[in-house]
């Protein structure tokens, strides 16, 4: 029995059932005979690790992507989804994880282009303060986006899906940009939804949260699924096993004390923004001891990209501020230079910048190892080269097709492993890791860790960058936090928790550095 | 039943030398379609543009010695193309190799001395080297783009040349033809094979050839050039310098220009017109892509280029068409290459028409 | 006739060319695609406005004909550029080239032709009209024409909803695809657009500028036109204002040379590329002015979906 789109069915039947989707790509398997079912207004998660495949059943149900075989069903009814205008006019809405916003228009702009027709802007605005309002996500209209932070824009995001009035919303990790307060605040929106009986699909890998929300999950890894379960029931290992297909690996914690030696020093760095899109450094201070893995905490958009290229030489800093390596100031020096004086570091875009991604992995470790005898009188040594590659393949398990293989043949997981190790090797004094595991599968992740704090423990100064706030407790020493350009005072991590560096996050704690107290509310990040 | 391109798990290597002779074989073809459609004979005109123009001595000679400066430019271009960065006006700085060896030429050549050619080899290096430069400073110093300021740099060193052949240089006994004197013999290159008027400054290209292999591929200058090309991100993360990488492409591509030209002037030419060259400048950029920028590949492309410059004047002898033909065919090979590269990233697959299958009721 | 309006009129002729093909190529590159083949379709546009003007009699079929034709020229840069993801430098590099050679073949025929200057009607009509109608008719229709697809340009980037979604194109593909916007049609037609304009442009040149065909007359018109585009900082209104600032400067060189000044005719010819060069330096010394308005996408490759 069938009714209009929307009401929901007092014989169960799901809002949105998947039968037997499969998805196949040139190298890989992406979706194999996917079952899924999801009640009217039912939070429902869709749990898997970077790779498991969900993101394409997204873009299947949403109308991206095609189908190689398998049944959408909605509302108990067979429908073909062949584009996102037609699955938003069967009530489907999404909010990407990487946004589909145009910076140089206004909100309201944005919103409009994703509408079918052409809505009178004023009207379309008095919507968006009507569904802002409703659920609780203030948002200005007239606002340009390129102004906004990153939590705005997700706002925005969900607005734009909201005002279709959709009976099925779906969230591809939603949370991986927002603080803890706002991940709160982001909670409550979904809960009002799903009582106003708008199913959600709730993509993530992040079993908390998941506990924390939803009503049923669907586990998928590698392309299938290996569990349908109620997360409020499981615990969060029984949810890992089903993530992962074993235990999840823990970090061996370091019981080395932390060294004296300052190796890296930063003293009040101030640096405009370099582009309009940039946020301005303002006097930051920052020390890694030897033998130290210092964290900085942080929503992206903070001013992060501007510090890490400030500390890498990709930018060398005007005046204002010091830099120094091992007691050598080096504000003005290029990356080489402070390469040689023994930093390492691994940028947070792996394909593109840490890694060139039509050329092999052995050029690729001319990268940066060159200076490991692969260059001699300008000539280069090919025989070192590939002997490095080797170690670093071997050492670090990275799996691959050998030193010849692409770099962009690589899963993400094994190109970080490769990349991290390529600096490894280099027996760095000094190392700055960004995002370290962005993206990596949960083995892969692990590894990672393990050989940070492997590292630290041969006295390497350690500077990690992340958004995951578990990774940074699991192995820094202290965390600081960095909101709109500023760098508070580390705190050790025995001594804090999740919430007070998530407040931290927001700028409204007062462990925050004496600098004039933040004006505004949490709404700013 | 529908043609698809799906992308290929890993890039074709075999497509990578395949797609050249590709793009020559549909070049060809269409072609043979043209001149079927003006009424000429196909298998004459194949004749006429393939075989005639080398069938003797002295026409390989020619060969040799229009695809010299080609595979110079191409080279100096390659390097360039490898880094992105862009470096259209050749032709321009070609032109002020000219300019600058042609006042050595004609201040000193008619004294004489064995120093005279080797110092106009230089004097053009060094012109060619001055006209790329500018652009290579725009753009490091104000970011401004290199194609633009390359081009319009050609065409004010094509008024410059231009101004002084019709003006101070023209040639007193020349009954007003705008032309320089001729150059004397110490301000020529000497000639290699007797019969024909191939000189020694292919052996300049020669030397080029090899040198600019071991720079691609054996050098550490080399990779960090491809890096700056493929990646600028990567390449600043890796400390590699782009403001340099920009100036060594550019002043590549305007030493071997430079020299290019010298080795027009002081050869085939014998002396200075108002255009320097046929558009060698431009051709090269076609030579640059044919060869994949490999040093081999361009050897073979300005090879193939300059049999079709060859092939140009012998049909407008034999075939009665005009040689703007050879402009005509460089731009065709140019699209079918750019075309033809597809298939090296991605295949084409044929999926058949769906089949109805009729429901079989027991 | 006075000096000043002899100043004034010459510009606007001169300028017109660059008018039509900067605002063709800047519609092309606010969709994201950088088509440096204007030169080429501009002289493929001339040769074939010469030929069919010559053969018909009748300018504006020659005028339409050329934007046909700089439209099927743009259709192969967007079958290289769109379908076979051929770079975009290197495709429009080699539209210019063979609109070069394509255009001195078929033009071969007609150097040294002259196009009998038909007396117009309409013309005559338009003198008719009192007070202003001596004035009107000094400038050719194509000038006023041009104005005209300034307007429609203008109306239809910043007015219309089909301007909106080609500017979201041209700064975010990847957006404008996941909101279900034909990413690749939309670029399509907006190179056919800049081709026909370049082929008018083209057509203007040989049929209204001169009655001549040229081998390579465009004289790097078209480059000057792609210089123009990042001298506006991508704003139609500013394109105007450059093509004619770049028409006074042609001007300037007949009347210096007129005037008997002393300078060679080469280096008053050099002027407009000079100047070029300069403006290009002027405006792309300023990073954050090109950033906040090239179209973000400009030039780079756009993958859809399978």
């Amino acid at each position: 029995m069938t009714g209009p789109v929307g009401i929901a069915f007092p014989d169960g039947t799901p809002r949105l059932e998947l039968r037997g989707i499969c998805k196949r790509y040139p190298s890989v398997l992406a979706n194999d005979q996917i079952n899924l079912k999801v009640a009217p207004g039912e939070i429902h998660a869709v749990l898997g690790e970077n790779g498991a495949g969900k993101s394409t059943l997204m873009k299947v149900i949403y109308g991206l992507v095609k189908p190689d075989a398998g049944e959408l069903i909605w509302g108990g009814e067979a429908v073909a989804v062949t584009s996102p205008a037609q699955a938003q006019r069967l009530g489907i809405g999404m909010v990407f994880q990487h946004f589909s916003l145009f910076e140089t228009l206004t909100v309201v702009q944005n919103i409009a282009l994703g509408m079918t027709g052409k809505p009178d802007l004023g009207t379309l605005s008095a919507q968006i303060v009507a569904v802002s309002e409703r659920y609780g996500l203030p948002v200005d209209p007239s606002r340009l986006v390129h102004t906004m932070s990153v939590g705005e824009r997700q706002r925005v995001e969900i607005i734009r899906a909201l005002l279709l009035n959709p009976r099925l919303l779906i969230m591809d990790e939603p949370t991986s940009v927002l603080t803890p307060q706002a991940v709160e605040r982001l909670f409550e929106t979904l809960r009002q939804l799903s009582d106003d009986g708008c199913s959600i699909l709730y993509i993530s890998h992040k079993l908390h949260e998941i506990k924390a929300l939803c009503h049923a999950a669907t586990v998928m890894r590698a392309g299938r699924v290996t569990g349908v379960c109620d997360p409020r029931q499981e615990s969060p290992r029984s949810m890992a096993r089903m993530m992962v297909g074993a235990d999840l690996p823990v970090c061996r914690p370091s019981s080395i004390a932390a060294g004296t030696e300052r190796c890296l020093v930063v003293d009040k760095l101030t640096r405009a923004a370099d582009s309009a899109f940039g946020t301005a450094l303002d006097q930051i201070d920052l020390v890694v001891h030897a033998g130290e893995i210092v964290g900085i905490a942080g929503v992206s958009g903070n001013g992060q990209k501007e510090l890490l290229t400030a500390l890498s030489g990709e930018t060398p800093i005007p005046e204002k501020g010091r830099i120094e390596l091992l007691g050598r100031p080096v504000g003005c020096t290029d990356p080489l230079t402070r390469r040689r004086l023994g930093l390492c570091f691994v940028p947070e875009e792996r394909l593109g910048r840490g890694a060139v991604p039509t050329l092999t992995l052995a050029e690729n470790a001319l990268l940066t190892a060159h200076d490991s005898g692969m260059v001699k009188g300008g000539l280069l040594n090919f025989g070192a080269i590939t002997a490095f590659t080797h170690r670093c393949i071997e050492g670090f398990q990275v799996k691959c097709g050998g030193p010849d293989a692409e770099a962009r043949s690589l899963s993400g997981g094994n190109l970080q492993k490769f990349i991290i190790g390529r600096e490894v090797l280099q027996k760095p004094k000094v190392l700055i890791v960004s995002q370290p595991t962005w993206g990596v599968d949960v083995g892969a992740a692990a590894f990672i860790r393990q050989t940070l704090i492997d590292l630290r423990n041969t006295g390497t100064a350690i500077l990690v960058i992340s958004e995951e706030l578990d990774e940074l407790f699991e192995i820094c020493d202290s965390i600081s936090v960095m909101v709109k350009g500023r760098l508070s005072k580390p705190i050790a991590t025995a001594e804090t928790d999740l919430t007070e560096i998530g407040l931290m996050m927001t700028g409204l704690s007062q462990r925050h550095d004496g600098h004039a107290a933040q004006r505004g509310s949490g709404d700013r990040q | 039943m529908k043609l698809k391109l799906e992308r290929r798990v890993a890039p074709s290597q075999i497509m990578q030398y395949l797609s050249p002779l590709l793009a020559v074989g549909l070049t060809a073809l269409t072609g043979l379609c043209m001149f079927i459609a003006m009424g000429k004979d196909p298998a004459t005109a194949f004749y006429v543009f393939a075989v005639q123009p080398i069938e003797n001595l002295y026409g390989v000679g020619e060969l040799l010695i229009k695809a010299s400066p080609l595979i110079l430019i191409g080279l100096g271009l390659a390097v360039g193309f490898r880094a992105n960065v862009w470096n259209i006006g050749a032709e321009g700085q070609l032109t002020v190799g000219v300019i600058f060896s042609g006042v050595v030429a004609l201040h000193y050549g008619p004294q004489g001395g064995s120093w005279v050619l080797p110092a106009m080899v230089v004097a053009g290096a060094f012109g060619g080297m001055l006209w790329s430069a500018i652009p290579a400073f725009l753009r490091t110093r104000f970011n401004a783009n290199e194609i633009l300021t390359s081009l319009m740099l050609t065409y004010v060193a094509q008024l410059w040349l231009s101004y002084l052949i019709y003006g101070p240089w023209r040639d007193p006994n020349g009954f007003n033809f705008p032309q320089s004197e001729p150059l004397a013999p110490s301000a020529l290159f000497p000639i290699l094979i007797e019969g024909t008027r191939l000189n020694a400054s292919v052996l300049i290209t020669l030397a080029a050839v090899v040198f600019t292999w071991f720079i691609l591929k054996r050098s550490f200058v080399g990779y960090q050039l491809q890096v700056v090309g493929l990646s600028e991100p990567a390449a600043r993360y890796a400390g590699f310098n782009g403001r340099r990488a920009v100036w060594i492409a550019m002043l590549a591509g305007g030493v071997a220009s430079g020299i290019a030209g010298v080795g027009e002037i002081a050869g085939p030419l014998g002396q200075l017109f108002p255009t320097a060259s046929p558009g060698y400048g431009f051709a090269a950029i076609i030579v640059a892509f044919l060869g994949r920028l490999q040093p081999i590949g361009i050897v073979l492309g300005g090879l193939l280029i300059s049999l079709l410059y060859l092939s140009g004047e012998a049909a407008q002898m034999t075939l009665n068409l005009p040689s703007a033909i050879t402009g005509l065919f460089q731009g065709v090979l140019l699209f079918f290459l750019l075309g033809a590269d597809i298939l090296i990233t991605y295949r084409i697959r044929v999926i058949p028409g769906t089949v109805k299958l009729k429901k079989v009721t027991a | 006739m006075d000096t000043l309006s002899a100043i004034v009129i010459a510009t606007l002729v001169a300028g017109t060319p660059l008018v039509y093909a900067g605002l063709g190529e800047l519609v092309t590159e606010k969709s994201g695609m950088l088509n440096l083949g204007v030169e080429g379709m501009m002289l493929f546009g001339a040769v074939t406005a010469f030929a069919v003007t010559h053969a018909t009699h009748n300018l504006w079929l020659g005028v339409l004909f050329a934007a046909f034709a700089g439209a099927v020229l743009a259709a192969i840069f967007a079958l290289l550029t769109l379908t076979l993801k051929a770079n975009q430098v290197a495709s429009g590099l080699a539209l210019a080239i063979f609109g070069a050679g394509a255009s001195a073949f078929l033009g071969k025929p007609y150097v040294g032709v002259a196009l009998a200057r038909e007396p117009s009607e309409l013309a005559a009509w338009v003198s008719g009209i009192p007070l202003i109608g001596s004035t009107l008719v000094l400038l050719h229709p194509l000038i006023y024409l041009s104005w005209a697809a300034f307007g429609g340009v203008f109306w239809f980037l910043y007015r219309t909803r089909a301007g909106l979604v080609l500017r979201a194109v041209g700064e975010s593909p990847a957006s404008a695809h996941s909101i279900g916007y034909p990413v690749n049609t939309v670029r399509l037609y907006a190179v056919l657009f800049g081709g026909a304009m370049a082929g008018i442009a083209g057509a203007y040149l040989a049929v209204v500028y001169t009655s001549l065909w040229v081998e390579g007359m465009t004289a790097g018109r078209g480059w000057i036109a792609l210089a123009l585009v990042v001298f506006a900082t991508w704003r139609p209104e500013r394109v105007l204002l450059g093509a004619y600032l770049f028409g006074g400067m042609t001007t300037v060189q007949l009347f210096a040379q007129g005037a008997g000044i002393p300078v060679p005719p080469e280096m008053m010819s050099a002027l407009p590329y000079l100047a070029t060069i300069v403006v290009l330096v002027l405006i792309s010394r300023n990073p954050t002015l090109v950033q906040l308005n090239a179209p973000a996408s400009l030039g780079k490759l756009f993958h859809g979906e399978a």
